[in-house]
Parts: structure tokens; C-alpha cells; sequence
């Protein structure tokens, strides 16, 4: 059985592997600025990415504030939730 | 403008504290080669760049570095933070302590302040674009020498061998970024103007 702790790092895990894929296809794409498959590949993952941040934000507070409207909890979690610099809690 | 995210780009989970390495990897946060100088180097380039292209590659490098630079500051950060005084005293981590006690501050490995000396905005197209493939080199060798001297700490490892391979992929966006400057350019001589200043546009 998983720990919750465990679940957030997994959803956090599977944000960041998204994210890398959507920072290289930006930067590839800024110099093959016409190659559709990779516009294609970079939206769908955008589109992935997108959803896993609505859920994460649902479970645990936002990791961005234009995810804030889904967040349902009675506390600014933004702030009270914790950062990034300190590590697995 | 800018968004943040609250999460880091690539996981950092550091268990034992180590001043000494703290020492080392904190010149990549502000060092000559580091990722703040970095960041600033690209962003500050890219308002005079004539080629939209090239600004979306320093607009999102430059980004990219500010993710980087939270990441080193990170290491160094959780390489700190649980110091006893003896460690201080014994690890040459004093002169730090000093100043900053477990503080971030920006400053190389042999404790110079940082300083926008150590990049360049030259308004000129070539010459920024090869500074900014220069910097990616000279940040790889730095991380390298820094994997030399965690090789025996696999927490502080890892995310140092991502900042790495990162490096290199930039300095294929900038080649890459180069060229296209150079395919807009007169192919017989491509210093014949300035793409930033001289008003003659291919």
C-alpha cells in the first residue's frame, strides 16, 4: 500500500517527466519552427500535463496559481503547502 | 512577464549535509560559468536580436536557466542546512558562515562575488550567439569537474549529471540559432553589417 506522501511524489514525478518533454519540444521548436510532429507531440503532452496540474492541484494545492480555480480546500495551500528547495516530506 | 511553478525541474533529495561540496556546487548558482550569469546572459540579449527565432531561443533558454539556478541553489541548500558548528569550523566553511551563515548568496566556488562582468550583451548577432555557445561549454566542463567531486554522493550525483546533459542540448539550440543568422546574412561576408544596429536588412 502506498503512503500518501508516496502518491504526491508519483503525481510530482509524472508532472516533471512531462514538463521536461514540453521544455525540449519549446526549445527544439524555436529552431524547427515548421516541423508539425513536433508541434503535434509538444500539444499533446501540453494537454497531459494540463490535466495531471488540475488534478495535483485538486489533491494538494496548486504548483501554479492559474490552477488555483481548482482547488476546493478552505486554505491558501500555495502558501501553507511546501517548497520546492526542501525536499521529500 | 513570468509564471512559477512550485516544483523543480529535475528532483533534488539530499540526506547527509556537506559544506565542502556545498562550497563547490555553489559556483553554479554565482560563478563565472554559472546558472544566474546564464540566465541574465540571454535574457538581456534578447531584445535586440532581429531574428524572432533566435529570440525564442534565448527567451526559453534563459527560462530554462532560472529552473536550473533554483535547482543549484537547492543542493546547495540542503547541503547546508543541517551544518553543526564543528562541521563549519572543520570543513572551511567559516568564512562562508561568516557573512551569509546558511544563507543563499551568489558567489564562485573561490568566494567572488557574482558580478554581470562575467557575461556579455554585445548587440551584435555573431558575437552573442557565439559568447552564449562558449557559455554552455564552459558550464559543462564546470559540471564535470563538480561530477568528479560527487562521485561518491549519488544524491547530489544525479541531479548534477541532468544540469550537465542540459548544457549540451543548449549548445546545439544556439549552433542551431547561429546558423539561422548566418542563412539570413551575406553568405560572402558576414560581418559585411551588424543585423542589431545597421539599418541595411537583408
Amino acid at each position: 500500500m502506498m503512503a500518501p506522501g508516496n502518491d504526491r511524489m508519483r503525481m510530482l514525478h509524472d508532472i516533471g517527466v512531462m514538463g521536461f518533454v514540453i521544455v525540449e519540444m519549446n526549445e527544439y521548436l524555436d529552431t524547427h519552427p515548421t516541423d508539425k510532429n513536433a508541434m503535434d507531440y509538444l500539444a499533446h503532452y501540453v494537454r497531459m500535463k494540463n490535466q495531471a496540474m488540475k488534478e495535483y492541484a485538486m489533491k494538494y494545492g496548486p504548483l501554479r496559481i492559474s490552477d488555483a480555480d481548482n482547488c476546493s480546500q478552505n486554505e491558501w495551500k500555495w502558501a501553507t503547502q511546501p517548497w520546492p528547495w526542501e525536499g521529500e516530506c | 512577464m513570468w509564471n512559477y511553478e512550485k516544483r523543480l525541474q529535475f528532483p533534488v533529495n539530499i540526506k547527509e549535509p556537506n559544506a565542502k561540496l556545498a562550497q563547490s556546487i555553489m559556483s553554479q548558482y554565482g560563478g563565472p560559468d554559472g546558472e544566474l550569469g546564464a540566465s541574465m546572459r540571454y535574457i538581456s540579449q534578447r531584445y535586440t536580436m532581429p531574428y524572432r527565432e533566435v529570440s525564442a531561443v534565448l527567451t526559453d533558454i534563459g527560462t530554462e536557466e532560472l529552473a536550473h539556478l533554483e535547482m543549484v541553489s537547492t543542493i546547495v541548500h540542503q547541503l547546508t542546512r543541517d551544518l553543526s558548528m564543528e562541521e563549519i569550523e572543520n570543513s572551511g566553511f567559516a568564512n562562508y558562515y561568516t557573512d551569509h551563515t546558511v544563507g543563499i548568496w551568489p558567489m564562485a566556488a573561490g568566494g567572488i562575488p557574482f558580478s554581470s562582468t562575467e557575461f556579455q550583451s554585445k548587440g551584435d548577432a555573431i558575437t552573442d550567439l557565439h559568447e552564449d555557445m562558449a557559455a554552455e561549454q564552459k558550464a559543462r566542463s564546470t559540471y564535470d569537474n563538480i561530477l568528479r567531486l560527487v562521485r561518491d554522493y549519488p544524491d547530489v550525483y544525479e541531479p548534477i549529471k541532468f544540469l550537465r546533459a542540459r548544457e549540451i542540448v543548449h549548445y546545439q539550440r544556439f549552433g542551431e540559432a547561429l546558423r539561422i543568422v548566418q542563412d539570413k546574412l551575406d553568405s560572402k561576408n558576414f560581418y559585411a553589417f551588424n543585423p542589431e544596429f545597421d539599418r541595411c536588412k537583408s
